[in-house]
């Protein structure tokens, strides 16, 4: 409808409203059409020619309205690539990162705006100033509606990925907004569906639907987070670590291993291990290795040297660690002292873990990791 | 759709010897077909400004100071959307040395 109305998407949205209002009038005398979707998409262009020729007679814009003659609209077969569209319109960088989140939840997951304001904690009017804004921007600055062409694609693509794993972290942070995972998941399903060749879109859907089979597990019943070696594993949900574990796989058959598939991989290895201790360390080590090579950064540094903690032990860990936070670049980060405080613990140098345990406990964001902390400390 | 391109020199950018930045007759030859019109511009010490204030018209020797020392050119391209005003922006040598701001036209016919 968007790339129909030349862009203008409140004309846009007006016009899809009316279609779904005319709907609700006529199906239940008439009875659902063959191609609902299609009905839909036809009544609301007919609508927006409508207003566009009333425009355009305003504005005695006579020729353009010979050029928007409605055109019989064959079948629903392109629906799945306005959805594409959509979504990397939503992405385009000359839009902020807050704006893109929004736009794609309100557009493409369908949620309303008060939901989404929910999600994010913000006022519905503020969440309704910041989608108004964008939408206007998309228009005034000419942002177009379509998938970039194939030369833009490898630089787009990888904003869109990001956007969707942001999404999906914002709600399996907060069981509170759980329903952004749910959302996350669908739109990557849709975006694997129509970029096959893109093994990284693969890898994101993959990543998130192991993630996500473990919800059940992840908290205890107060509330607080339960770490994957105590987590109940009959809890996780096994269809979805099947299926999880198979897209990674095909993924990875490309033969193009990006950041996406290789934390899938890691995933898999976690979900498909019958116990911590039985899970393949040493195989998890091989892809942290590959994802630091990927894309170096101290977390992942810090997530290889706890598989290497158990693959080899922790005094094989610990130098790792401490070199790590001798270069001060995660000296804020509460995960990097715990990690320090369990390595000396587990090597028998009590009071150094002592003072680890007491930072990490200092930085700890959340009331149920500061419990966490506070139950280790003597 | 007409983009006004803001060509601007960046006070904290450095260039490197080799930046890969093509010459502005390269970038003619490119844009050729978008340019509506453009140039570069004489620098702040030669501006004046204007403003009419109680119907009194008064002048000022020197750059309005929003834009002092910052604007170097200008040029209007016609484009289909903003990636390929984006395409043309970044292949122009002041994207490379200075910064380039893009802002579409505004028609009065258009709210």
């Amino acid at each position: 409808m968007i790339r129909f109305t030349g862009g203008d998407w409140n004309l846009a949205e007006e016009c899809a409203q009316d279609a779904f209002a005319q709907a609700l009038r006529k199906w239940p005398a008439d009875g659902v059409p063959d191609q609902p979707l299609a009905w839909l998409t036809t009544t609301a262009r007919r609508r927006a020619i409508d207003l566009i020729r009333r425009e355009a007679l305003e504005a005695a814009k006579l020729p353009e309205v010979a050029m928007t003659e409605p055109a019989p609209y064959p079948d629903d077969g392109d629906i799945p690539d306005e959805r594409l569209e959509l979504m990397f319109t939503c992405c385009h960088p000359a839009l902020n990162l807050e704006a893109q989140v929004a736009l794609i939840l309100r557009c493409l997951a369908g949620l309303s705006t008060a939901e989404i304001a929910r999600a994010f904690l913000l006022p519905e009017k503020t969440m309704g100033q910041r989608l108004f804004r964008a939408k206007q921007r998309i228009r005034n600055a000419g942002i177009p509606f379509r998938v970039p062409p194939v030369h833009l694609l490898p630089e787009r693509l990888p904003a869109v990925l990001h956007v969707l794993y942001l999404l999906f972290n914002e709600g399996y942070t907060d069981p509170a907004k759980a329903r952004l995972c749910a959302e996350a998941i669908r739109v990557a399903r849709v975006l694997a569906a129509l970029m096959p060749d893109e093994p990284e879109a693969l890898g994101l859907l993959a990543l998130m639907v192991l993630h996500d089979a473990r919800r059940a597990a992840r908290r205890d019943p107060a509330g607080d987070p339960v770490t994957l070696t105590d987590q109940d594993r009959t809890l996780w949900d096994r269809p979805s670590i099947d299926e999880g574990a198979a897209l990674c796989e095909r993924a990875l058959r490309r033969g193009r291993a990006g950041p996406f598939q290789v934390q899938a991989a890691i995933a898999a290895c976690h979900a498909t291990a019958p116990t911590a201790a039985e899970t393949d360390w040493a195989q998890i080590v091989a892809l942290y290795d590959h994802l630091a090579r990927l894309e170096p950064s101290p977390v992942v540094e810090l997530n290889r040297a706890v598989a290497v903690s158990m693959a080899s032990g922790p005094a094989e860990a610990l130098p790792l660690v401490v070199a790590l936070s001798e270069t001060g670049r995660l000296d804020d980060y509460h995960l990097l002292h715990a990690t320090l405080a369990d390595l000396l613990r587990r090597t028998g140098r009590h009071a150094e873990a002592v003072e680890s345990y007491r930072r990490a406990l200092a930085l700890a964001p959340t009331e149920a990791e500061r419990r966490f902390l506070a139950a280790r400390l003597p | 759709m007409k983009y006004l391109m803001l060509v601007c020199v960046d006070p904290d950018h450095v260039p490197a010897d080799d930046d890969g930045a093509p010459t502005i007759d390269e970038w003619f030859a490119r844009v050729k077909e978008n340019h509506v019109i453009g140039s570069r511009t004489r620098p702040g010490a030669d501006a004046t400004t204007v403003r009419v204030r109680d119907r009194q018209v008064l002048l000022t020797d020197g750059p309005y100071a929003e834009t002092k020392d910052l604007m170097a050119g200008f040029d209007v391209i016609d484009c289909a959307d903003l990636d390929e005003a984006v395409a043309i922006a970044s292949q122009h040598p002041m994207a490379h040395h200075g910064v380039i701001e893009l802002r579409p036209f505004w028609p009065f016919d258009q709210d």
